[in-house]
């Protein structure tokens, strides 16, 4: 469909333009062996469609195929974890002048599911775009705007959390995802408008945790009882942008903000950050664990820049694997590999540059831990491998 | 003729010999020549003269007319000589007689004489028969005279020792305890050797008593302790000498001088002045402890060693005794002077505790030269040393809290509203360095005290080396210098990013003082220092050029920060405008939005207050017409890529070939990057980072066809103003142009509005 053009650069190993002003970026969780999983792209505004990256690591090939979200701009996208063709979205609504944003469940059609993965050089597929299918509104007029849709992590794909305004509402599913009901709700009470920017759901303790940010704090709450658990109260000097749970550690969350800091909480102790960060030059958009290997640490900020740093200090495996190197010394890219040997301390992996604006989410892959993804406003994505000498490091 | 011949071969003779002489080395001239001349047979006065070869020799060599006047010559001389021996005789002939008339009355006198000593010789015979009488009868007599004069002086030595004992007693009576010791001493050993006689022993006995009750009362006084040095000294003595053991007196000495000491040191506790306090130290307790160790080594340890006492080697128990007396004296009283001196706090005037500890010092060498081993001396100085030290760590604690009242006076300072013009800034930053800097100087001063000439304990190798370079420069200076650049870093780290409790003019007026620290203040303090107290660097300190590298750090932070903060207020004001409005149904635009213009008046507000502190700094140079610009962006291309509804890529992607085209010629803009030290960059980093936020909240929201020209008017409005405090006003361009250019992608509807109509709205104010 579009002149993907892949511009192979030195430390990239691909990237090439979509639609401007894209935000959203969303990894589902396919469970296919040889092809990395699809990425989910939403470009803005007046052309409201999902774009599904596929990425043949092996080949290096990209396909894309493109579907149409009639509803609306899309805001926030996640993909359900038990059925990959099963996605929500947050979308703005405007009706009457009015700006609203609404969530739903969609199925994409059987064709792509199909596997037609068309290459990107036959253009005449593209131009027959298909549109998604409508499962259920997540919608609660009551509620107001939904900031974001959170599927359990691991779940079977019923039970379903969105952020609206000040209100974070937990949805059951039926199995065929075609009805939604409110199962329980919980309200952010305080002064002012309160609003959830956004929010993350914990895989530890069996699912039963949510955080959540709202201007300069965050939250903890518990789903069993929907009542708040802890609340730490100016975790960044400014708006709290993301979060994200280690996945390998519990208690352990990461958040970024606008006052540039990526901040690492150990919520059982939240007066204080175990660790904080502050390497951008301009707000921190997205922040993201590696799903494996916890010490990676992915962030995206409007300063155009993302960054891999290795957090090895807090991360699950603090001394790296006690294997000894002699064996590991001699190989080709000795110069790089004893840099990265030395650190048992945290560091900064590498910058990427490749952007030319704000760059608003970043993403691990799925099924290829060593694969991640950022995309830009200016409707750029980049995918990245991380340094073999560190994966090597890391592995061995 | 001949002599002339004999002279003249004599002399050649002589010369052939002076040559073979000085060749052998030989000394011994003349002597040949003499015995030649002696042995001459024809020399008329010699021995070997000899009358035939002399006749022969005239006959042979001499004229008849020569030897005619030789021979009258001859008889005038036979015949003179015949007259002098003549008179000669005459002469010898008469003294012989006179000499013989002499001899013949010798003979007479010698007759009488044998006479006379007959006659003593019989006297003297008689003399010795009676002499030989009288001794025989008084033979008798003279024994007994010798053995009554015997019997006498016995008796004498009894009566005295029969008196002995009421002696004893009345020199009890009267106190004159010296003489009954002598007299015991006298008696003793005549009645120890006599003790088995029954009468003797008596008197031993009761002399027993007697000095043992004296022994008592001696020790009594000894005890009592109200008598003088002098007493006790005689006491001692006595005691001593009455075979008291010597340590028990050692002991008790000590005992008796350690109750005085510790009243003396009683009497110190009450004493509030720092220098009276030292004072009476000085006088009462160390001149007391003076007197004791001079008295003691008296008594004990230098008295001459008689009889037994020497073989119990007292000197050498009493030494060890006094040192450890001594010690545990001095212990006390250093531990009181210590806790004195640790009151010490007020650091306003340090001469008076300077002179105490000089005294303090000065009086325990009077110790050191009483008690050569003595480790008194050498506590003092290290109290000394201590007290130094403490003082030191109160200057620096001093100047700290002096650091910081004066920044609250600047703080309040800048708070309280403006009454002359607006130079405040600059005044109030010239006025905190001065007194900094003279705060400094009077500490220096002040330390310096300690290492005046005058002072006994400045000549320590402490004072010469360490305290100077460890203590003055790096405690103090070094030290201080590195609590100001710390402390202007904590307010950077000050809670929470919104603002800080830290006023932004406090931290930029911070900042010039760390980088006025950095270019001149710190080199002239410490080279001042180094100047005041000589400091030699043998151990290691720290560079300048590390505390100007810190300088600089603190103040780039400082200044860093202000950006933030300033820019941070600026974005807040932005933000909430943006965020808050209804962008999809506003009205038509008709004015330029308040915010505009408060951001502008605030970023002038700033320009104002960095440039009274900060330099202007370098600026690219200007267009023409800079504060007129249009956005073109917005236009054309991508205009009409918005009416397409399609999703043709191929439009699409041209306006975003262009915009990356653009990017790529452009330099990447780092928003919170650190800023130079001039007003330009200063101004610069906070526009862009309002700039950049409102460019964030702009792509957050939806705007309808006003609300797209309402972003216009604002941008244009702000270019107006804008452009001429940055260093490149494409930069503000490019930020702006950004900024329509995502809000034309935003919305809804987007009819943009002709330029000249901005124009117009924004001229209008």
């Amino acid at each position: 469909m579009t002149e993907e053009e892949l511009i192979p650069t030195s430390s990239s190993l691909l990237s090439f333009s979509l639609f401007p002003c894209c935000r959203p970026l969303s990894v589902s969780l396919s469970r296919s062996p040889s092809l990395s999983p699809p990425l989910f792209l939403s470009p803005p505004l007046s052309f409201p469609q999902i774009h599904i990256i596929d990425f043949d690591d092996e080949n290096n090939i990209i396909s894309k195929s493109v579907l149409l979200h009639q509803a609306g701009e899309i805001w926030h996208i996640s993909a359900s974890p038990a059925d990959k063709a099963v996605l929500s979205t947050c979308y703005n609504k405007t009706s009457e002048s009015r700006v609203v944003t609404c969530g739903a469940v969609w199925r994409m059609p059987p064709e792509w599911e199909s596997g037609s993965h068309e290459s990107p050089d036959d253009p005449h597929n593209s131009h027959n775009p298909q549109n998604l299918e409508l499962l259920c509104h997540l919608d609660n007029s009551a509620h107001g705007n939904a900031s974001s849709v959170l599927w359990e992590p691991m779940g079977d794909g019923t039970r379903v959390i969105s952020l609206a305004d000040n209100h974070a509402l937990l949805w059951d599913l039926t199995e065929s995802s075609t009805q939604a009901t409110i199962s329980s709700s919980a309200t952010l009470e305080g002064k002012g408008q309160l609003k959830f920017t956004s929010g993350k759901w914990g895989p530890h303790h069996n699912c039963t945790q949510l955080a959540t940010a709202n201007d300069t704090a965050i939250r903890g709450w518990d789903l069993r009882t929907m009542s708040q658990i802890y609340c730490i109260e100016n975790a960044h000097g400014q708006l709290v942008r993301d979060l994200d749970f280690n996945p390998n550690k519990q208690y352990y969350l990461a958040s970024c903000g606008d006052d540039c800091k990526v901040k690492f909480w150990d919520v059982r102790n939240i007066n204080e950050p175990v660790k904080s960060l502050e390497e951008h030059s301009h707000w921190v958009w997205s922040v993201r664990y590696n799903h494996s290997h916890d010490q990676l640490v992915l962030t995206g900020s409007s300063d155009s820049r993302v960054i891999l740093s290795n957090m090895v200090s807090i991360s699950s495996e603090p001394f790296g694997h006690l294997v000894d190197d002699d064996d590991l010394s001699d190989g080709e890219d000795n110069h790089q590999y004893d840099k990265s040997k030395e650190p048992l301390q945290d560091s900064i992996i590498s910058t990427y540059e490749e952007h030319e604006d704000s760059v608003y989410a970043v993403e691990w892959s799925s099924a290829d831990p060593w694969l991640f993804a950022s995309l830009s406003y200016d409707g750029r994505l980049v995918i990245n491998r991380v340094p073999r000498a560190l994966k090597y490091h890391i592995l061995l | 003729m001949y002599g002339n011949f004999s002279v003249c071969f004599s002399a050649r003779k002589r010369r052939v010999h002076g040559m073979l002489k000085l060749y052998y080395g030989l000394n011994e001239e003349g002597k040949t020549v003499d015995q030649a001349e002696s042995m001459n047979p024809c020399d008329i006065n010699g021995t070997h003269f000899d009358p035939e070869v002399y006749l022969n020799k005239l006959r042979r060599e001499c004229s008849l007319g020569e030897l005619m006047d030789q021979e009258s010559c001859m008889v005038k001389q036979i015949r003179s000589l015949d007259s002098d021996m003549q008179t000669l005789v005459y002469e010898n002939y008469n003294k012989f007689i006179s000499a013989t008339d002499t001899i013949r009355k010798m003979k007479n006198d010698f007759k009488k004489m044998e006479d006379e000593m007959d006659c003593l010789s019989t006297n003297m015979a008689a003399i010795t028969e009676f002499s030989a009488h009288i001794s025989g009868t008084l033979q008798d007599q003279h024994a007994q005279i010798t053995k009554l004069s015997g019997v006498h002086t016995l008796l004498r030595k009894l009566q005295f020792l029969f008196e002995l004992p009421a002696r004893l007693n009345k020199c009890l009576e009267l106190q004159a305890y010296s003489q009954a010791v002598s007299s015991h001493r006298r008696a003793r050993c005549v009645l120890q050797q006599y003790s088995h006689m029954p009468s003797f022993r008596g008197i031993q006995d009761d002399c027993h008593a007697i000095m043992d009750k004296l022994a008592q009362e001696l020790r009594q006084k000894f005890r009592d302790g109200g008598s003088s040095a002098k007493d006790l000294s005689e006491c001692v003595e006595l005691l001593l000498q009455l075979d008291e053991p010597a340590e028990e007196l050692c002991d008790k000495f000590l005992i008796h001088a350690q109750s005085r000491l510790e009243a003396n040191l009683r009497g110190l506790e009450a004493e509030t002045d720092i220098l009276e306090f030292i004072d009476r130290g000085c006088n009462e307790f160390v001149s007391s402890l003076c007197l004791v160790i001079a008295s003691y080594q008296e008594l004990f340890v230098n008295r001459p060693q008689e009889g037994n006492l020497a073989s119990k080697n007292i000197p050498h128990m009493a030494i060890g005794k006094l040192h450890a007396f001594v010690d545990a004296m001095a212990t006390c009283y250093f531990s009181l002077v210590e806790r004195r001196i640790q009151e010490e706090k007020s650091v306003g005037d340090n001469s008076l505790l300077v002179r105490a500890l000089d005294r303090f010092h000065r009086r325990l060498q009077a110790v050191a030269k009483l008690l050569p081993g003595s480790a008194v001396p050498s506590q003092g100085t290290e109290i000394v040393v201590r007290a130094a030290r403490e003082r030191i760590q109160q200057y620096l604690a001093a100047l700290q809290s002096f650091y910081l009242d004066s920044l609250r006076d600047v703080r309040q300072a800048l708070a309280a509203p403006r009454l002359g013009g607006s130079s405040a800034g600059g005044e109030l930053l010239s006025s905190l360095s001065a007194s900094i800097l003279n705060q400094i100087k009077s500490v220096m001063a002040s330390v310096q005290l300690f290492t005046a000439k005058d002072i006994t304990f400045s000549n320590k190798p402490y004072f010469k080396g360490e305290f100077c370079s460890q203590g003055v420069r790096e405690s103090l200076v070094v030290n201080f210098i590195k609590f100001v650049c710390q402390s202007s870093r904590q307010f950077c780290e000050s809670v929470g990013d919104r603002g800080g409790s830290t006023p932004p003019a406090l931290l930029l007026l911070l900042s010039r003082l760390c980088l006025d620290y950095e270019t001149s203040t710190i080199t002239y303090i410490l080279t001042l220092t180094d100047e005041q107290f000589l400091v030699q660097h043998r151990s290691p300190v720290t560079a300048v050029a590390a505390l100007c590298g810190e300088a600089r750090e603190a103040a780039q932070k400082l200044l860093n920060h202000y950006v933030k903060v300033q820019g941070l207020i600026i974005s807040q004001m932005l933000r909430k405008s943006v965020e808050t409005r209804d962008w999809v149904n506003t009205i038509e635009p008709r004015n330029v939005r308040a915010v505009m213009k408060r951001v502008v008046e605030d970023t002038t507000s700033i320009d104002v207050q960095v440039s009274l502190l900060y330099e202007e700094g370098t600026r690219k140079a200007h267009s023409s017409d800079s504060s007129k610009r249009t956005f073109s962006v917005y236009s054309g291309s991508r205009q009409q890529t918005r009416y397409a509804p399609s999703y043709t890529p191929s439009a699409a992607m041209d306006t975003n070939f262009l915009s990356n085209i653009h990017k790529l010629f452009s330099e990447r803009i780092d928003i919170f990057s650190p800023v130079e030290f001039n007003k330009v960059s200063v101004v610069t980093g906070i526009i862009k980072i309002s700039l950049k936020t409102f460019l964030e909240c702009v792509r957050l929201r939806t705007f309808g066809r006003y609300g797209l020209q309402q972003i216009q008017v604002d941008c244009n409005y702000l270019q107006m103003y804008l452009w001429r405090f940055v260093s490149d006003e494409n930069l503000v361009h490019f930020l702006l142009d950004e900024i329509v250019g995502s809000t034309a992608h935003r919305c809804l509807d987007p009819a943009p509005m002709e330029q000249s109509v901005i124009e117009v709205i924004c001229e209008r104010g």
